[in-house]
C-alpha cells in the first residue's frame, strides 16, 4: 500500500476528536463523522472537571494514576482550555474519618499532591463552605472547557489533513465478505459546514478501518455492524448557577453519593451529579427531583447555594461499560476504565474497533491507545505526539497581555476573549473592524462570533459552544438575535431566521429546569422582548396566509378600510416640542 | 406626623401611573410609591391593546375580538369601556406625542426583529413607519450596533409581505465612537447635536448623520432608524433629519434601554406632577397593617426603618414577574407584599410549556380581581375591602402572546384608580 490508509472515526466527542488528531498526526488519512455538533453527546454534557485523580484515589487507583498524569499533560498542551482552580475534598461531621484517611493515603500512593487543611484553612480558600465542616484535603483538581478542548482537537486534526464532518449521522456500517469496509452517513445539510435550509444528502464513505468512538451510542453502531456492544448508559444531572459561589472545585469527602461536587466554570458553577442507568441514551426522563437534589444536598456543603440563582440544568449520559459477566447492579460501582473492543478478535469481524467506557480527563490517553491499535493493524509504528504538541490556541500562552488598547476593547472583555482564544487571539481579534460586544453576559465580541461562524456555518449552537455566547444569566434573551444578525449577509434572511429559532429553542430547553425566582423573572423578560417587542411569535413572515395590510391603520388622514395609503401627515417636520421637556 | 393620603398606589409603571391619575381625577389626594426604575425602560413604548386574541391574528380591530376572551381575562372583567377610557386618558397625557387615536383599527409597526406587530397607539416618532402605508422605505442600521442589521430587517419585512418597497443600509455612524458604544451614546450626541468631524469639516451630529444617509436614499419616501434619535430633544432631532433629508423619518422601537419607553415614562411622570400626585421613589413596600378586612397602611423600607404610609384606598400595581410584583421560589408563586392569592400549579414543571413560544402558564401568573379590580382571596371574596390591583400584577392574560400588555395596564389602571377615588 502506497497511499495512507483511510480511517473513519465515528463520534465527534473528546475521544473521537482525540483519535482523529492522533491518527492524522501520525500521517493517516482520517475522516471523522458526528451526527450532531462536535461535543453533541457526552462531552458537551459534563461538568467540566479536570480530575486530579483524587476522586478515584480510593476506589480505582489505576484510574487515579492516569488522571493525574493526564491532568499534567492537559495543563501543558491545552492551557487555553484549563483553569487550575485547585480542589478540596471536604469532610462534614457525619462523613467517616476512615474514608478521609484512606483518601489522603490513596492520593499519596497515586502520586497526587495532597495536603490536609483545617476547617479554618479551607474556609480561607472558600469562605462559603459550611460552618460545621471538619477539615479538607487539597488536591490539584481544575476546570476544563470541554467544548474548546474538543474543537481544538478537531481543528488540529484538520490542520493535519483530516476531514471533519459534523451533522453526518451514520445510517449504516458497510460490510463486504464479513469485513467492515466503511460507513454510510446522512449529511443533515450536505457535506461540509452546516447550513440551514440546505437539503441533506447521503454518502458512502469507504475505509480501511472504522473506529467506533460513539460512547453511550456505541451499541447502536455495533448493531449496524451485527456485533453486540453492551454499553450501560447512565445519566447524570448538572445544574448551572449564575455566579461562582466557589472558585475551587469542592468535593464531598465520603465514599460515594449523588450531588457531591461543585465545579467553578468560567462565570458559573456547575453542581453535579446523579448516576442512574437508563435504557436509551437519547430518551430518558429529565426530572425535577434531580435538580432539587443537587441544590438541597450540595447546600449542606455550601449553604449559599440554597438561595442562589440557577440558570439551567442539563443531563449527560456516561458510556459505562463492563466486560460481560461482571454483573454489577449499581452503576456507581461500574468501573470508569475504558475498553478497547477489537471486533476482529472478539466477534470475528475485521475492520472495526469500538472504544467504550473511560472518562473525559483521560481522553488523550484513550485516543493514544486506540491510535496505537489502529496503527498496528496497518503495520505503522509512528510514535504518538499528542502529549507533547500543544493544541491550536495553546501554542504560545504568553499572549495574556492587556488587550484593551490593542483591540479597543474594555479590559475585562479583552481579557476574557484572549483567555478563550489563547494563542489564536491575534488571528481572530485583529479584524481591522469595530468589534462590538454581542453577548454581554459572557463578554463575547463580534470577531469571535464571526470566527465561529467561519468554522461551523449557520449553526448557532455550534457558534455558542465555541464562544460561550448565550450561555450566561440571560440565557440568550439579549443576544440570540444578535448572533443571528452576524450570519448576515453571508447567509440569507430565511437561513438566519431559522438558525435563530433553533438556538432560541435550544436555550429554552435547559432553562425550564431553573424556572423560579430570578430566572423565572428573566424568562418572562426574554419572552416579553422576543414576543412583545419583536413579535417573533406572531411573525407574519412565518405564518400561513397573507396579512390584509389595508385593513390596518395606515396613518392619520388615511382611512384604514379603503386600502389607500396616502402620505401621512403624522410626521410633519414642524419640530414640535415634546411634552414635559426639561 | 403620619404620612396619609386618600389613595396610595404601589408601582410607578404604566398601570400605576394611570391608576394614580384616574384616582386624582376623581378628586382624591394620591400618593404613588415606586421602588426600582419602572419596567418601561424594557418596553417598546407601543401601546398594544389586542393583536392576537386566543392565538389568532393579527386582528385589525381589537374591540371586535373582546367577546371571544375568557371570562376571567382582565378585559372581560374591566369591560370595553374601560379600555376606551384608559386610552382616552393615555391620549390626554401624551397629547400629540402619540398617534393612533383617529381609528379603532390597529396599526402594524415594524419591529427590530424584522417583523411587524399590531398596536393601538404608537409614538409620533414611529408614525411614518407604519406597514400599511405604501410609501417606499429605507431602513438604516449602524455597523457597531449588534441588535439590529438593517438589511436583515428589510428582507424580513419583505418576507412578511409588506405592501411597499423596502431596502436596508448598514452605515458607520459619522463619529468615532468606541466599538461597543451604547445607544445612549448615539442618542446623546444627536440630542446635543455635538460638533463632530465629517468630510473634513466640523458639523453637527444631526447634519453629519443625514449626510451619511443621503447617498442611500435613492428616491425612497421614508427612512427608519433604530430608536436612538435623541432623548430629551427627540422631536427636534427627527425634524432636523427630515429637513436635511427631505423625507419622513421614523424610529423602530428597540430593546432595553428603550428610548420610547423612557420618553413615555417622562410623559407619565410629568402628568402625575401636573395632577398633584405625590411621589415617593427608591424604597420598597415590604409590609402592611390591617384592621380586620380593612388595610390601614403599607410599610416602606427606608434604610431598614419601616415607615407606615397610611391611606383609605390602596392600588397594587407593582408589576408581574419582570417587575417583581410577583415572585416565586422552587415550591410556589407569591405576591410578596400582601401575600395575595396567586393561582398556580403546585408542580413548578407545570408552570411552563416546552416550546419557547408555547402557551406558558407563568405568563398568566398574577392576583385575581373582580370587575372593580378588588383583589380576591382563594374563595373569590375581597382580600381587603380597600385593596385593588392593576397592570401586570393582575393574572389571567398572556399579554406577550396576545399583544395586550399595555392595554391591560390602561384598562385595569383606570378601573382601579377610578373605583379607589370614588370610594373616598
Amino acid at each position: 500500500m502506497t497511499d495512507t490508509p483511510h480511517v473513519v472515526v465515528v463520534g465527534g466527542g473528546s475521544t473521537g476528536c482525540g483519535i482523529a488528531r492522533d491518527l492524522a498526526m501520525r500521517g493517516l488519512d482520517v475522516t471523522l463523522v458526528e451526527r450532531g455538533n462536535l461535543t453533541h453527546g457526552t462531552t458537551g454534557r459534563m461538568h467540566g472537571l479536570l480530575h486530579s485523580g483524587g476522586r478515584y484515589a480510593v476506589s480505582d487507583q489505576a484510574s487515579a494514576r492516569e488522571c493525574i498524569e493526564e491532568n499534567r499533560v492537559l495543563r501543558d498542551i491545552a492551557a487555553h482550555c484549563v483553569e487550575m482552580t485547585g480542589g478540596l475534598f471536604v469532610q462534614k461531621p457525619d462523613d467517616p474519618d476512615d474514608y478521609f484517611d484512606e483518601k489522603l493515603e490513596g492520593c499519596r500512593e497515586c502520586g497526587i499532591p495532597a495536603e490536609v487543611l483545617t476547617a479554618e484553612e479551607a474556609r480561607e480558600i472558600e469562605p462559603y463552605l459550611a460552618k460545621d465542616i471538619k477539615r479538607a484535603i487539597k488536591v490539584p483538581d481544575g476546570a476544563i472547557d470541554p467544548f474548546r478542548l474538543c474543537v481544538a482537537n478537531a481543528a488540529s486534526a484538520q490542520e493535519y489533513g483530516a476531514r471533519i464532518e459534523p451533522h453526518a449521522e451514520v445510517v449504516d456500517v458497510l460490510l463486504e465478505d464479513g469485513e467492515v469496509v466503511g460507513i454510510e452517513v446522512e449529511h443533515a445539510s450536505g457535506p461540509g459546514k452546516r447550513v440551514h435550509r440546505t437539503p441533506g444528502s447521503t454518502e458512502k464513505i469507504r475505509a480501511d478501518y472504522v473506529v467506533n468512538a460513539t460512547g453511550a451510542w456505541a451499541g447502536q453502531i455495533g448493531e449496524m455492524a451485527g456485533v453486540e456492544v453492551a454499553v450501560r448508559p447512565s445519566k447524570g444531572v448538572m445544574t448551572i448557577m449564575n455566579t461562582r459561589q466557589v472558585d475551587t472545585v469542592v468535593n464531598r469527602c465520603r465514599p460515594k453519593g449523588d450531588a457531591d461536587i461543585v465545579v467553578p466554570h468560567e462565570t458559573t458553577c456547575i453542581l453535579g451529579t446523579t448516576d442512574e442507568e437508563v435504557e436509551d441514551p437519547d430518551d430518558y426522563p429529565e426530572e425535577q427531583w434531580e435538580v432539587d437534589l443537587m441544590i438541597d444536598t450540595l447546600s449542606e456543603l455550601v449553604p449559599i447555594l440554597k438561595e442562589a440563582r440557577t440558570i439551567r440544568s442539563f443531563w449527560g449520559v456516561r458510556p459505562l461499560y463492563e466486560p460481560p459477566g461482571t454483573g454489577t447492579t449499581d452503576p456507581t460501582d461500574i468501573t470508569r476504565d475504558f475498553f478497547l473492543l477489537d471486533h476482529e478478535e472478539r466477534d470475528d469481524l475485521p475492520g472495526m474497533t469500538s472504544i467504550v467506557g473511560g472518562k473525559f480527563t483521560t481522553y488523550r490517553m484513550m485516543a493514544e491507545k486506540i491510535s496505537d491499535h489502529v496503527c498496528e493493524q496497518f503495520g505503522i509504528d509512528t510514535a504518538c505526539r499528542t502529549a507533547d504538541e500543544p493544541l491550536p490556541g495553546s501554542e504560545d500562552f504568553s499572549v495574556l497581555r492587556d488587550y484593551m488598547d490593542e483591540f479597543g476593547l474594555r479590559s475585562p472583555i479583552g481579557r476574557r476573549s484572549v483567555q478563550r482564544l489563547g494563542s489564536r487571539a491575534d488571528e481572530v481579534l485583529k479584524t481591522g473592524e469595530p468589534n462590538p460586544v454581542v453577548c454581554e453576559c459572557e463578554a463575547v465580541t463580534r470577531a469571535e462570533i464571526r470566527d465561529a461562524i467561519e468554522q461551523s456555518g449557520s449553526d448557532l449552537n455550534a457558534v455558542r459552544i465555541r464562544t460561550r455566547a448565550s450561555m450566561g444569566n440571560c440565557q440568550g434573551g439579549f443576544c440570540c438575535h444578535r448572533m443571528a444578525n452576524e450570519l448576515y449577509p453571508q447567509y440569507d434572511e430565511p437561513t438566519a431566521r431559522e438558525a435563530l429559532d433553533e438556538l432560541f429553542q435550544e436555550r429554552w430547553k435547559g432553562e425550564v429546569h431553573a424556572l423560579w425566582g430570578e430566572q423565572l423573572s428573566q424568562a418572562m423578560l426574554n419572552y416579553a422582548l422576543h414576543a412583545t417587542t419583536m413579535n417573533r411569535d406572531g411573525d407574519p413572515a412565518a405564518m400561513d396566509g397573507a396579512v390584509d395590510f389595508a385593513a390596518f391603520d395606515g396613518g392619520v388622514g388615511v382611512d384604514a378600510s379603503d386600502g389607500e395609503t396616502g402620505r401621512s401627515d403624522a410626521t410633519a417636520a414642524d419640530g414640535g416640542t415634546r411634552r414635559g421637556e426639561r | 406626623m403620619p404620612i396619609r393620603d386618600d389613595v396610595l398606589v404601589v408601582g410607578g409603571g404604566l398601570a400605576g401611573s394611570i391608576a394614580a391619575l384616574s384616582a386624582a381625577e376623581a378628586g382624591a389626594s394620591v400618593r404613588l410609591v415606586s421602588y426600582k426604575k419602572s419596567t418601561l425602560r424594557f418596553a417598546s413604548g407601543l401601546i398594544d391593546v389586542l393583536g392576537y386574541p386566543n392565538g389568532d391574528g393579527p386582528v385589525s380591530n381589537p374591540y371586535d375580538a373582546l367577546s371571544s376572551l375568557p371570562d376571567d381575562h382582565p378585559y372581560s372583567l374591566a369591560g370595553e369601556q374601560a379600555i376606551r377610557d384608559g386610552l382616552d386618558l393615555f391620549d390626554e397625557v401624551t397629547a400629540d406625542s402619540y398617534r393612533g387615536s383617529h381609528t379603532d383599527a390597529n396599526a402594524l409597526v415594524p419591529t427590530y426583529g424584522g417583523t411587524v406587530k399590531p398596536t393601538a397607539r404608537y409614538p409620533e416618532a414611529s408614525a411614518a413607519g407604519l406597514a400599511s402605508d405604501a410609501r417606499s422605505m429605507l431602513v438604516v442600521g449602524f455597523r457597531s450596533l449588534t441588535d439590529f442589521d438593517a438589511r436583515l430587517v428589510s428582507e424580513h419585512l419583505e418576507a412578511a409581505g409588506v405592501p411597499f418597497e423596502v431596502r436596508g443600509a448598514e452605515l458607520s455612524f459619522p463619529e468615532e465612537f468606541r466599538a461597543d458604544a451604547k445607544v445612549t451614546r448615539f442618542a446623546n450626541a444627536l440630542d446635543r447635536d455635538e460638533e463632530i468631524r465629517f468630510a473634513g469639516r466640523s458639523v453637527g451630529a444631526r447634519e453629519a448623520l443625514a449626510e451619511t444617509v443621503k447617498p442611500r436614499l435613492k428616491g425612497v419616501e421614508r427612512v427608519g432608524f433604530p430608536s436612538l434619535l435623541g432623548d430629551e430633544h427627540a422631536d427636534e432631532v427627527r425634524a432636523d433629519l427630515e429637513s436635511h433629508l427631505g423625507v419622513d423619518v421614523f424610529e423602530i422601537p428597540m430593546g432595553p434601554p428603550s428610548f420610547p419607553g423612557l420618553r413615555l415614562e417622562d410623559a407619565l411622570f410629568a402628568a402625575l406632577d401636573d395632577a398633584g400626585v405625590r411621589m415617593s421613589t427608591g424604597n420598597p413596600v415590604v409590609d402592611y397593617e390591617a384592621d380586620g378586612d380593612e388595610l390601614q397602611a403599607v410599610h416602606v423600607d427606608q434604610k431598614r426603618r419601616k415607615v407606615p404610609y397610611h391611606a383609605d384606598e390602596f392600588v397594587l400595581a407593582a408589576g408581574g414577574l419582570v417587575g417583581k410584583g410577583i415572585d416565586s421560589n422552587r415550591s410556589r408563586v407569591r405576591e410578596p407584599i400582601f401575600e395575595s392569592y396567586v393561582p398556580h400549579p403546585s408542580d413548578r414543571y407545570d408552570w411552563f410549556d416546552t416550546d419557547a413560544f408555547g402557551d406558558h402558564p407563568f405568563a398568566r401568573f398574577g392576583v385575581v380581581v373582580d370587575d372593580e379590580m378588588r383583589v380576591l382571596d382563594r374563595n373569590d371574596a375581597p382580600q381587603f375591602a380597600n385593596l385593588r390591583a392593576a397592570g401586570a400584577v393582575v393574572g389571567g392574560a398572556d399579554g406577550a402572546a396576545e399583544k395586550s400588555s399595555s392595554g391591560i395596564s390602561l384598562a385595569t389602571g383606570v378601573v382601579a384608580g377610578r373605583e379607589a377615588g370614588a370610594s373616598i
